[in-house]
């Protein structure tokens, strides 16, 4: 079965005042149908990035290459006709922060509507009923009372649900979701991701979900792409990334995170020394060498390319495994 | 039993708000009846989501904000309504760390500067030894001595954070004050501040009112954990019993929702999932707070608040359905752990 | 979004970033460029003027542009460009003594009120109120006529004039600056207001009051223009480009230059301190990341 989403190669680079920025290099992955795949990395990472050059959201600034095939197609080639007919009917996307992406002065049900009279052509009142019978799928209760209501009048949890409701409306092949929980509290976010899972369940749609919530990842995710720096460090099923980690930065962040359940004083959480760089052209060693405990001449000169270290299990490092000096 | 660093008891804050949607005059009950106290030493963690009034429970406490009823007692001092002249020589014991390292540090002033203001406005050093104090305190936080002359907007957020850290215990002060000090931040950045403050506090001795939204960053450093709800603690207890042992639905809900990072012991969990959304402060729901989203709620709870008592070993409750010696309705069968 | 992830790299030194951004914008370059040139031109005004300003020649009336008389003489012979040369110097100085006068007075005036409320702030806003209730330059007028007419007069009624439009930027400043974090941080610290409003609140006020006196400078500059026109500011024989103006109506078929000279330097001086000014707020917008 070829790949729904096939990225080859995909690099960014940003032409800025203080110079160039090379925020992604060299990215490749592949979303299968109905899989949920988790970019994973910390802020400056060009994960966001990466999901804006898919549906064409970069500006103009943004200098992208490689392929991004969708549906036989090359989207980074694409005139903004063209990507206007994908974006909300075979690829959308929900953001971070719902409330700048509604418009405060329509009404909720209206907006969604808006979305399914424009790509599907539906009347206004279709598209009404269509919009109450999205509402109930997302899960926001009383759906005909909601739908004329505006984005101030909803909560956090709630706006987010409407985004969806909006992204899902004409049954996209792929939903790309950037930090979709990040801003909503722990309670409410439980809740988003069950309906993401539901939809995946009900309406056969991938999801491409952005965070850097490891425990968002551990909870949805199937397939994990690790990233840092722009570029891909370590790829693999979510269950064997979390139990057989092997880049050092995954090994890292795994260790950098308080579990419930760990007593205060017995394990320490692991430190990462050092920042993220930000880097002006595409690196010729392995971007993590400043930070890692395993770096030595080789990291610091060479760039490592993916290998599959364990059976689908691939990740971009001279020194991976749980062998090698981290302390 | 030496004397506690906090006492706080009754506290309320309630915020006018004007015009606007609601009707004229209606009030935000960001924080409503919190007593709690804070024993030399101790790290308290004071964990709730949006709403909860965990911020302007801190605030008041630092007398940034005045309360509206209660009193706020530091090292046996009342200093509930003391204008800011006469809170001046208290402020030498208490000191905050704020959320946000981007917003907390003035940006016209070098990073040394900002470290050494408390010493210099209370008059305890000057010239040169200012700057060898200065300097050390740089090294407890384990930032380069190069940093004194950079302004904030050149530091990482990290880094950021560990200014406002060494400021906020140059003094030396009993109790620090902690608001979401590694929300802002990346997760490896979280932890290299954590693990800081956990060293600090342990050879410094501070007391601690950590502040947080994330539970499992309070369970890594704090002593005892308060639960907060629309301006209410709902569950105070130590931090073991807390976790292994959450009487309140709430509580229980909070815990259930935090996604633990293993996917095989995450996707089995069974978890306790709340309707509806968290109401809003200015417009409380009767009787327990809770009631409109708890999964187990009975009639009384929509009319009668429940009070906060001790069910034994330290443990508070407020909830009608938890019995007189801590028998409480479980929502989950889970294990919460290793 | 996307700005977000190309991370500010810690280090970049501000100033360098700011003077780039700030060439990048030709308008503001130009303002910069042609208002200090004439700051100069009025401090250097003796030495550049080819001839005395006063000095009349009545061989030599209405002359054309050109020749000898770069930009012509007027009905008594005397030369323009001396005249716009020194003019420059009156309305510069009233321009930066007016503005200065309303920014020494109005600061305080502003901190005081943003930053203590209480029964302060209603009054001082009630007093800010009052004087706005007059047009600028009707007020400015008025202040001058009761003053009597002279340069001195002239700066005082115009600086005055000014004070309310300051106090209420400054003061929208500090109410917003007093709810920064690294304000509460100060307070937590146990600074004394005086340290607050001196380096925390002060500092970082600094921007949009330099962007508010580059504007203020031309408005000053025009109110100058009006007031010597009316005759209520500098008093003949000292040449002001609007005491040129005022004259050259009674000649503005005979010699129009004598108009479009003065109205010339007078629209050029407060475009350029105008566009100092835009370009002055854009680069100190920290809110703009990417030009």
């Amino acid at each position: 079965m070829s790949a729904l989403l096939d990225v080859r190669d995909l690099s960014v680079r940003f032409v800025t005042e203080d110079g160039p920025v090379q925020a992604v290099s060299d990215v490749s992955f592949q979303l299968e149908e109905k899989q949920v795949l988790a970019l994973v990395g910390e802020s400056g990472c060009g994960k966001s990035v990466t999901a804006m050059s898919i549906l064409g959201l970069l500006p103009t600034s943004a200098d992208p290459s490689g392929s991004v095939s969708f549906d036989g197609h090359n989207m980074l080639g694409m005139s903004s006709g063209q990507m206007q007919q994908i974006r909300g009917k075979e690829i959308s996307m929900v953001f971070q922060e719902p409330m700048t992406s509604l418009n405060p002065v329509f009404r909720v049900g209206r907006q969604v509507g808006e979305v399914l009279r424009r790509h599907e052509g539906m009347s206004r009142d279709a598209a009404a009923k269509r919009v109450v019978e999205l509402f109930e799928l997302v899960g926001i209760p009383a759906p005909a009372r909601r739908v004329k209501e505006y984005p101030h009048q909803l909560s956090g949890g709630m706006r987010q649900r409407v985004m969806i409701a909006m992204a899902v409306a004409c049954n996209p092949k792929i939903l790309i979701a950037d930090e979709p929980t990040t801003a909503l509290d722990v309670t409410i976010q439980a809740g988003i991701l069950d309906v993401m899972r539901d939809l995946r369940d009900q309406l056969g749609t991938a999801v491409l979900l952005i965070t850097h919530d490891l425990g968002v990842v551990a909870d949805i995710a199937e397939r994990v792409v690790v990233m840092y720096a722009g570029r891909k460090v370590e790829e693999a099923d979510a269950g064997e990334l979390f139990a057989h980690p092997q880049h050092p930065y995954t090994m890292g962040l795994l260790g950098a995170i308080p579990r419930v359940g760990s007593m205060r004083g017995e394990s320490r959480l692991q430190e990462i020394p050092g920042l993220v760089p930000s880097l002006s052209a595409p690196p010729d060693h392995c971007v993590f060498a400043p930070r890692c405990p395993r770096a030595d001449d080789r990291t610091r000169s060479e760039l490592p390319a993916l290998t599959e270290e364990r059976p689908d299990h691939f990740v971009a490092c001279f020194y991976p495994g749980e062998r090698g000096g981290a302390k | 039993m030496t004397a506690p660093v906090l006492e706080v008891t009754g506290l309320k804050k309630h915020f006018q708000v004007s015009g606007r949607l609601s009707a004229t005059g209606e009030l935000v009950y960001a924080v409503d009846d919190v007593s709690l106290a804070i024993a030399p030493g101790e790290v308290l963690g004071l964990v709730g989501e949006s709403g909860s009034g965990k911020s302007t429970t801190a605030r008041c406490i630092m007398r940034l904000l005045e309360p509206t009823a209660g009193t706020v007692t530091l090292l046996g001092q009342d200093i509930t309504h003391l204008s800011r002249q006469h809170m001046r020589p208290h402020r030498r014991q208490m000191h905050m760390v704020f959320q946000d390292p981007y917003s907390s540090l003035n940006p016209r002033m070098t990073c040394g500067q900002l470290v050494g203001q408390p010493l210099e406005l209370h008059g305890i050093a000057g010239g040169s030894e200012l700057g060898d104090r200065v300097q050390d305190l740089f090294d407890k936080v384990g930032l380069g001595d190069q940093l004194r002359h950079r302004f904030p907007h050149e530091l990482s957020g990290g880094q950021r954070q560990r200014v406002g850290i060494a400021r906020a215990l140059s003094l030396r002060p009993n109790l620090l004050i902690a608001d979401e000090p590694v929300s802002a931040l990346d997760v490896s950045v979280q932890a290299s501040i954590l693990n800081l403050l956990v060293d600090l506090q342990e050879e410094m001795g501070f007391a601690c009112l950590f502040v947080a939204h994330d539970l499992s960053t309070v369970e890594y450093f704090c002593h005892r954990v308060a639960v907060m709800y629309l301006g209410k603690i709902v569950e105070l207890a130590p931090r073991d019993r807390l976790f292994a042992d959450p009487k309140h639905p709430y509580t229980q809900s909070l815990l259930s929702a935090v996604p633990v990072p293993d996917p095989e012991v995450q996707r089995s969990r069974r978890r306790v999932v709340l309707q509806g959304d968290i109401p809003s402060p200015m417009n409380p729901p009767s009787g327990c707070s809770f009631h409109t989203r708890c999964p187990i709620v009975e009639e009384r709870n929509k009319v009668e608040e429940p009070v906060l008592r001790d069910v034994g070993g330290g443990h508070q409750v407020a909830c009608h359905l938890v019995g007189p010696s801590g028998e409480a309705p479980k929502l989950v069968e889970e294990k919460q752990g290793v | 979004m996307t700005t977000a992830e190309i991370a500010l790299t810690p280090g970049a030194r501000r100033r360098a970033r700011l003077r780039r951004r700030f060439l990048k914008r030709p308008p503001a370059v130009f303002g910069l460029v042609f208002s200090v040139l004439m700051v100069v031109v009025a401090l250097l005004a003796p030495v550049l003027a080819p001839f005395d300003p006063a000095q009349q020649d009545f061989a030599a009336t209405l002359q054309q542009p050109g020749g000898a008389h770069l930009l012509g003489t007027d009905e008594l012979g005397r030369d323009v460009l001396s005249r716009i040369i020194f003019g420059a110097r009156a309305s510069i100085q009233v321009g930066v003594l007016a503005t200065l006068l309303a920014i020494v007075v109005a600061v305080p005036l502003g901190l005081i009120a943003g930053y203590y409320r209480g029964w302060w702030d209603p009054i001082i806003m009630r007093f800010t109120d009052v004087l706005l209730s007059f047009p600028f330059l009707i007020l400015a007028v008025g202040l001058a006529a009761i003053l009597g007419p002279s340069l001195m007069n002239a700066t005082l009624a115009l600086g005055i004039s000014q004070i309310p439009q300051v106090i209420r930027v400054m003061r929208g400043e500090v109410l917003g600056l007093r709810e920064e974090d690294y304000v509460a941080a100060a307070v937590a610290d146990g600074a004394t207001d005086r340290v607050i409003l001196g380096r925390y609140i002060l500092p970082n006020a600094l921007s949009p009051l330099l962007v508010q006196a580059t504007v203020a400078i031309p408005i000053a500059i025009i109110g100058e223009s009006l007031l010597s026109f009316l005759g209520l500011g500098v008093q003949p024989p000292t040449p002001s480009w609007g005491v040129m103006l005022a004259g050259a109506q009674s000649y503005i078929t005979q010699g129009p230059w004598l108009a479009l000279f003065p109205g010339l330097a007078i629209f050029l001086t407060t475009m350029s301190f105008n566009l100092l000014g835009d370009g002055l707020r854009d680069v100190l917008d920290p809110k703009m990341t990417l030009v």
